[in-house]
């Protein structure tokens, strides 16, 4: 099996109301990360970096700011005569209201997977922070003759709705599936990231419809787990799945650490973004920086400590920043001081105010709002 | 055939720029890059864009590997376009032989056919070794306006500056009475910045004149525009005001870099009504770490600093490492200053190494004879040597050997 003989295939929604702060106004799929990125390019870049030439993005509300991050997907190198990028918005007839789970999403779907002449299928989220070689699941797949493969990490589960866990035989074949366990030990939790035929998947869904199953984790995996061959496929090294505020504002700051970066940007697998054309990051006299990541574009005259900024933010003198993920455009004032805020994009806290959150408990402050 | 297009711009691009040694040794002139992520060449295309001209020839003869690779289909200046886009022209094959272009008028008389094919009214023939933010638009206004056959750009340097330059003297409508070539007593301090704009029909029948001409040195400068003058063509100067700098000399291009340091020079790359667009590495943000110290300077993407910067512009992919200092220098993409190492006054080139404890240029004030003192320069890839010491003014293209 060989990656220009698969489609990819992207749910830039799915999960959405995990981080309810940063989905209000947005798609998980744009949820900005990193200091440069938005969630979508992780999965995006996954997939272009093994040779996938075709990737559809499924939609289904608030993904302008998706839209506009994706353009014609000439960053992924996806804006191509044949193949390419393809948002799918969700399609709702006169009288149907839009999907509401996920095997009617695939369902709407369909058609761009059946007219596709690729042979295989693989199917993604948008909250999974991590650099992975799909090559390496695909020869798994092949290698173990197995119908489906879920790629999986091991570990404490994420707290999101209808994870699916696994039971897996020594010969990587998975046993048994539960969703929804209640357990504080490690376990294999799904990536959600589906590796599987065409025509199988077709099938599968085709059966859902017809039996009215509307269930994606029990009716098509936990449901089948006997009759197909579905195996596992451990994903290690920096693993993060967003399932809160919380754990978003934690996997941005690991970033901080310099191991994890190496295997999040590893220089044969770059990870695509789009392209701002800002200018690089301006120093002036008198900053003091210590321990952050800094995107281009920024202007910093303050003090600046383990924090994340993103693309174009203004540090005034003599402010302070501790702790924190200050997204793009957003600009701090003279002598403000914070500590451990989320800040959405173009926020702007005047001079002289002081804000402050608790690492275990950041605090948000949402776009455009002005302190 | 292409459709008529009011204006398109011709590049000069083959310099060879001998005075930045082995800068250039690989590479042309405007690929040389510059302010942390650009190169020279960014500058003037990133002007066509923003001023509506869509339609760029680039004329490359010198090592144009790179910058052919650089520029590419123009993409990321929005010049991938149906019609027109920015075309690489190198010298070409014809059934009299194969002529290299002997100079910047015969580069574009060469390319007649080119210019041809959009039927333009104007042509701008602009420079590929400059820094400066100029809307060409506006010369163009004022180009018609004037009625001119040609206008030239011009910028009022300081006196004492003035012999360096191509030097103009005009009446009180800004009509070019009189040029003065890099003139040991100037008579003006107007310099051309070496942008032009022609009316087509006019500039063509010059070219071929200028061809035909077996004296001529088929220069812009020396031969074609004097030609117009001398004809009594309707010649004008656009006054300039703003940052512009021709980065053709090591000290000069240090110092381009190093203004954008200074908040009181006019030169804003962030300003977002004028962008400079660039061809983008796909890097992660930089990293600055708790043993760092950062001051007054700029620092692009895919960096890991845990050393000392000061007053220095560091390009993509830098690594200065724990108790390594970088002062009032140049570091180009993918460089690696190693532990315990000073790089001081100079321009490190793409991938070199600087060892642990070695030492790169000399501070102007330690100098016993100040006219030792100048900015050292390491050449792309090179090795300078653990503990080893390259000195002021020095041009080092070949590893330096450890101590």
């Amino acid at each position: 099996m060989r990656a220009n003989n698969v489609i990819g295939l992207i749910y830039s929604n799915a999960y959405d109301s995990a981080i309810p702060e940063l989905t209000n106004l947005r798609t998980m799929g744009s949820v900005p990360f990193g200091g440069r990125y938005r969630m979508i390019d992780f999965a995006l870049s996954n997939m272009v970096n093994c040779g996938i030439a075709k990737v559809g993005v499924a939609t289904k509300s608030n993904y302008q700011s998706l839209m506009d991050h994706l353009g014609s997907g000439k960053p992924w190198d996806l804006s191509r005569k044949n193949d390419g990028m393809f948002i799918l918005p969700p399609f709702s007839s006169s009288e149907g209201s839009m999907y509401s789970n996920r095997i009617e999403a695939l369902r709407g779907s369909m058609r761009f997977i059946s007219r596709s002449n690729q042979e295989y299928v693989v199917l993604c989220d948008c909250n999974v922070v991590a650099n992975i070689d799909f090559d390496q699941i695909f020869k798994a797949h092949t290698d173990k003759k197995a119908d489906i493969t879920i790629a999986y990490a091991k570990g404490k589960k994420p707290s999101l709705s209808d994870l699916m866990t696994f039971d897996l035989a020594d010969d990587g074949r998975i046993s048994s599936i539960a969703v929804n366990t209640v357990s504080d030990e490690d376990e294999n939790y799904s990536l959600n990231i589906f590796v599987l035929r065409k025509a199988l998947l077709e099938r599968l869904i085709n059966e859902a419809t017809s039996l009215h199953l509307d269930n994606f984790e029990r009716d098509l995996f936990q449901r089948n787990v006997d009759s197909l061959r579905i195996c596992g496929y451990e994903v290690t090294g920096f693993v993060r799945v967003l399932s809160s505020l919380q754990s978003y504002f934690d996997a941005n700051m690991e970033l901080l650490d310099t191991a994890n970066r190496k295997a999040l940007f590893p220089t044969d697998r770059p990870v695509f973004t789009k392209v701002r054309d800002e200018m690089p990051t301006i120093y002036g006299l008198g900053s003091c920086v210590k321990n952050s990541l800094i995107a281009d574009g920024c202007s910093i005259e303050g003090t600046v400590e383990n924090c994340i900024l993103f693309r174009g933010v203004r540090i005034g003198k003599g402010a302070v920043v501790k702790n924190s993920i200050i997204m793009q455009g957003s600009y701090i004032g003279e002598n403000s001081s914070l500590n451990c805020i989320v800040m959405d994009k173009s926020a702007v806290v005047k001079p002289s105010k002081t804000l402050s959150g608790d690492k275990s408990f950041p605090i948000y402050i949402g776009k455009e709002i002005i302190i | 055939m292409a459709r008529n297009t009011e204006c398109i711009a011709m590049l000069l691009a083959g310099g060879q720029g001998s005075r930045l040694g082995i800068l250039t040794k690989n590479i042309a002139k405007p690929a040389v890059p510059y302010g942390g992520k650009y190169r020279i060449i960014d500058f003037p295309l990133s002007n066509c864009v923003n001023s509506g001209i869509y339609t760029v020839g680039v004329l490359t003869q010198y090592q144009p590997l790179e910058l052919n690779n650089y520029i590419g289909n123009g993409q990321p200046w929005d010049l991938d376009r149906e019609n027109g886009g920015v075309h690489i022209l190198s010298p070409y094959q014809q059934i009299k032989g194969t002529t290299w272009y002997k100079n910047t008028a015969n580069a574009i008389y060469q390319n007649i056919n080119f210019i041809d094919r959009y039927d333009p009214e104007y042509v701008a023939i602009l420079s590929g070794d400059h820094i400066y933010k100029m809307d060409y638009s506006k010369m163009l206004a004022y180009h018609k306006e004037k009625n001119a056959d040609c206008t030239i750009a011009m910028l009022e340097v300081p006196w004492e500056e003035a012999p360096r330059f191509g030097l103009m003297i005009v009446d009180d409508d800004n009509a070019i009475t009189e040029f003065e070539e890099k003139p040991k007593n100037p008579r003006s301090n107007k310099a051309s910045m070496g942008v032009y704009m022609f009316t087509w029909k006019k500039l063509r029948q010059y070219l071929l004149d200028d061809e035909a001409d077996p004296d001529s040195g088929n220069d812009f400068g020396h031969d074609l525009i004097p030609a117009m003058h001398k004809a009594g063509e309707r010649m004008f100067a656009y006054p300039f005001d703003g940052y512009w700098k021709d980065v053709g000399t090591i000290d000069s291009l240090w110092e381009a870099n190093l203004d954008l340091l200074d908040p009181k020079v006019d030169l804003d790359l962030s300003d977002n009504s004028w962008k400079i667009y660039s061809r983008n590495n796909a890097l992660p943000p930089h990293y600055i770490s708790d043993d760092a110290s950062v001051q007054n300077s700029m620092i692009a993407e895919g960096c890991q600093i845990e050393g000392n910067v000061d007053f220095s512009v560091l390009f993509a992919n830098v690594t200065v490492e724990k108790g390594a200092t970088v002062r009032d220098s140049i570091i180009m993409p993918g460089t690696v200053v190693k532990s315990g190492a000073v790089v001081q006054y100079a321009i490190v080139a793409e991938n070199a190494v600087i060892e642990e404890g070695a030492t790169v240029g000399e501070r102007p004030e330690s100098m016993q004879n100040i006219d030792d003192w100048g900015v050292s320069v390491i050449g792309e890839g090179v090795t300078v040597g653990k503990n080893s010491s390259v000195a002021p003014k020095a041009m080092i293209d070949e590893n330096v050997a450890a101590l």
